[in-house]
């Protein structure tokens, strides 16, 4: 070694203080303007595995400089005079300045990250998982000490104060020649401890009115609603699973591209689908295990004879009383909205049914929080 | 952690610097760093600088560019700073066959920096500075928090452009203090000038009318430097400094941003000349002497990837290369001149060659002597246009693109001067401290046919107010129509003026 290195890394990177920064920066505009991403539904086409792309349009400082458009410069190349040369902007030199030139058009944000600036933004109180959580998954975590241990572990401070104690307790230690040596049962180790971490599994079932009444308007604003939803619920358990099921006369299950593509043309009789919902509970999801949440969106419009009444028996007797929340979702088509909320507004009374009615897109972020202010 | 270079990179080090000084290039010692790509994407962020101010931006270009880097849209190749010694870093990824390439490129800037004029005033200990600034910064974000800090900071750097590019070799004015110990200077008593003569002589030699009208003379010219500022000026950044009320941590906060900038400045003034002079060196060390029979290959790649020009673009490593290879031909074979200008004929100007070998010489020269400005205007020939097939592109509103709109020589030439000249930035000089008498501060824009980009220039005058405290107005046109921007602490106007 014959020189220190220049750049002298530390252990913390000095360029993460200032990422964080950033991303602080780029958190308060996207919180600044997350009623117009979600009611703009554009994320969702963006989204990524954990990740979403967000637009980010002049994330620079403001300077004075020539407006690009009417600018003209020079470049290189083949063509006549009036040769179009890009759309883009054509940069010339003379723009060389002391930074890398780069665009930032949008940027990265994972959805548990979006799911916190929701949150925030509609001051959601957290989920709290519901009774003992049966399934556990055992953590290793170096919390305590031992006497024996492999060497790599031995702590140093431990040690030094048993030894310290030790000799002073026997008078050995001299105030004039402090000197500490450690013998055997000195020796301290770090050690860990397996902790039991609950690990809260959960399972959404949506389902949605598909009938006539239903147009694709409606169906926008039910998947954009539904992606928030998703994400806020995603960002409080470790397990999801995801079941979908549409219902006019009749409810099928499907996957989740055909649960926001299939139009058919029926009545509806709501029932249906909370009947499905309940044998695919009661089948497949012990409520001892999991979290269960339902939600349905419709119009409103059910079938008379009966069927209102069919839905509260399945609501009371076998979906509320294991499910952590059941939502219902009135949108309002352009048949206007119908009455089962009303109904069920009158008919119900369980603190785990959360009701909402949604007038038009405009609308979700509000709908978004009848659902989940009950933190369930 | 970044490594010190392997014996391997040493021994190379060494075989390029010797090649290097064989040609005649002299330069600052030069430390190489070899750094993984996360760690070259860190220093890049910060524009080099090891040390550097915390500022959210550096995270922002460091996560952009962590991006290009992991997408495989950007990689960067060599990254040098002009510092006594230079410092310059090698990616550890890259095969030898680059970090030579790298290296003989980096000898050529490390010499440009040393031997250009531009770069006579820069602080060549600009790398310990900016770690003063760095800890200065700090410093006061600990004592007034970060926010207020860093929200200074975004301030201070919007208006980072308005400073004289040309200021470090000129003496613009007297400085205040010089007023105290300099006679001439105009704050002091306006004496006309006598000539010396015989008692009986003095009312023919220095009549009493002429001594009046001197007076006189020196009186205007005194109220015109009482003028605040006497004449326009183009350092806002010092302006601000001398007369804004900022507290002491603001002033100082000002003072580095300015430091900074103009530090930067000399780099973007060169940067054709710097970059077209690097890439003939690396070109000429490594065709000429470096490169082994099995690395010619992955060169050419790598060297045509550098001087690659996209179609409509310029691409300034490869403009400066050729311009200074066209003048090394140019001066070898005598094609200057009184005689080669006026000699229209056009076989004779093909087979010109006076055998003057002049050529390198010359090059080496315009390194110490040029900017990108000058450089363009003395050098820049027909010819070269024509050869090199330059044209200048405007917008063409109805097609919503840009086109081609000439080829002629003329035109292109003021066009690369105009982008080039003050740094591509637009001229905006102080012209009134005390506007109306109320302290409002009045800027002005040399209007040269291109219009501001009007949203910005709002919000710099609202970082400006921030700043100036009073009500701040930029005089600027609107597509050739005069107008003032105003911005009072609460809301903006725009008003015609009258051109004056």
């Amino acid at each position: 070694m014959t020189r220190d290195s220049f750049t002298g890394f530390s252990s913390i990177r000095r360029i993460e203080r200032d990422k964080k920064r950033f991303d602080a920066i780029i958190r308060g505009r996207i919180k600044q303007d997350l009623r117009k991403h979600i009611t703009r539904g554009e994320l969702i086409g963006k989204r990524g595995r954990e990740v979403v792309s967000i637009p980010m349009p002049q994330i620079e400082l403001p300077r004075l400089k020539y407006g690009r458009k009417q600018m003209s410069g020079v470049g290189q190349g083949d063509g006549e005079e009036g040769t179009p040369i890009g759309a883009g902007e054509g940069e010339g030199a003379g723009g060389a300045g002391d930074q890398p030139g780069f665009h930032l058009r949008e940027v990265e944000i994972s959805i548990q990250e979006l799911a916190e600036l929701l949150g925030e933004e509609l001051e959601l109180p957290r989920i709290e998982p519901r009774g003992n959580r049966t399934i556990k998954s055992r953590r290793s975590r170096y919390k305590t000490i031992r006497q024996t241990g492999p060497e790599s572990l031995r702590s140093f401070r431990r040690t030094y104060r048993q030894a310290l104690k030790r000799q002073i307790a026997s008078g050995t230690y001299d105030f004039k020649r402090p000197m500490v040596t450690p013998v055997r049962e000195d020796m301290r180790y770090r050690s860990w401890k397996e902790e039991p971490e609950p690990v809260a599994n959960a399972v959404i079932i949506y389902m949605m009115d598909v009938s006539g009444s239903m147009g694709n308007e409606q169906k926008e604003i039910v998947r954009i609603e539904s992606f928030w939803i998703d994400a806020w619920i995603r960002a409080h358990y470790h397990g999801i699973a995801n079941r979908y099921i549409v219902h006019d006369a009749a409810a099928h299950e499907v996957d989740q591209e055909t649960f926001y593509t299939t139009r058919e043309s029926g009545g509806t009789r709501i029932s249906s689908a909370y009947e499905m919902a309940a044998k695919i509970i009661a089948g497949e999801y012990d409520p001892q295990e999991w979290n269960i949440y339902c939600f349905h969106f419709s119009d409103g419009d059910n079938w008379g004879g009966g069927d209102d009444e069919k839905c509260f028996e399945l609501l009371n007797e076998r979906i509320l009383p294991v499910a952590n929340l059941f939502g219902y979702g009135q949108v309002e088509s352009r048949y206007g909205s119908g009455q089962f909320l009303e109904a069920l507004r009158e008919n119900i009374e369980d603190e785990k049914l959360a009701l909402s009615h949604i007038a038009d897109r405009e609308a979700i972020l509000d709908s978004i929080k009848d659902f989940l202010s009950k933190g369930k | 952690m970044p490594q010190l270079l392997s014996p391997e990179l040493q021994a190379l080090q060494k075989e390029i610097e010797e090649y290097a000084r064989g040609y005649g290039l002299d330069f600052f010692d030069v430390i190489f760093e070899v750094l993984d790509w996360e760690e070259i994407n860190e220093v890049a962020a910060y524009g080099g600088y090891p040390a550097r101010y915390p500022y959210w931006r550096f995270g922002m270009e460091y996560y952009a560019l962590s991006r290009g880097y992991a997408y495989g849209l950007q990689k960067i190749y060599e990254m040098v700073i002009n510092n006594d010694p230079c410092y310059a870093y090698l990616l550890a990824a890259n095969p030898v066959v680059d970090q030579k390439l790298v290296m003989a490129h980096v000898y050529g800037h490390a010499d440009f920096f040393k031997n250009n004029y531009s770069f006579q005033h820069t602080n060549r200990k600009m790398v310990d500075e900016m770690a003063n600034h760095a800890t200065r910064i700090r410093r006061y974000m600990e004592s007034y928090g970060e926010d207020e800090v860093e929200g200074f900071l975004d301030i201070c750097l919007s208006l980072e452009n308005l400073i004289d590019y040309n200021a470090p070799h000129i003496k613009r004015r007297r400085r205040l203090e010089d007023a105290a110990t300099d006679p001439s200077h105009p704050s002091r008593r306006p004496q006309p000038h006598r000539i010396d003569a015989k008692e009986y002589m003095e009312d023919y030699i220095n009549p009493e009318e002429v001594l009046k009208a001197e007076v006189e003379r020196m009186q205007e010219e005194r109220q015109k430097e009482e003028l605040f500022p006497a004449r326009p000026e183009k350092d806002l950044l010092l302006f601000l400094l001398e007369y804004a009320p900022m507290t002491n941590w603001q002033r100082s906060v000002l003072g580095i941003v300015r430091e900074e900038a103009y530090y930067f400045a000399p780099q973007g003034r060169t940067k054709i000349m710097n970059e077209g002079w690097a890439s003939y060196w690396h070109s000429t060390i490594m065709t000429q002497r470096a490169l082994e029979d099995s690395e010619l290959i992955d060169y050419a790649d790598h060297h045509s990837g550098t001087v690659a020009t996209q179609p409509g673009r310029l691409n300034p490593y490869k403009l400066g290369l050729e311009l200074l290879r066209d003048i090394e031909e140019r001066w070898n074979k005598g094609r200057h001149g009184a005689e080669w200008e006026a000699c229209d004929d056009y076989e004779l100007r093909k087979s010109w060659d006076t055998g003057a070998g002049e050529g390198r010489e010359k090059i080496f020269q315009v390194r110490a002597l040029y900017n990108d400005v000058n450089f363009i205007d003395e050098f820049l020939t027909a010819e070269f246009c024509h050869k090199h097939k330059l044209f200048v592109y405007d917008y063409n509103e109805s097609t919503k693109q840009y086109q081609i709109s000439s080829r002629s020589f003329d035109e292109i030439k003021q066009g690369l001067l105009f982008q080039l000249t003050n740094f591509g930035q637009p001229w905006v000089y102080v012209r009134d401290g005390n506007h109306l008498n109320r302290g409002e501060l009045v800027l002005w824009h040399r209007y040269e046919g291109v219009p501001l980009r009007l949203d910005y220039a709002q919000d710099v005058l609202r970082c400006l107010y921030a700043i100036w405290k009073r009500p701040v107005h930029l005089e600027t046109c609107d597509d050739d129509r005069p107008i003032v921007l105003s911005y009072d602490g609460t809301e903006h106007t725009v008003q015609d003026r009258s051109e004056d």
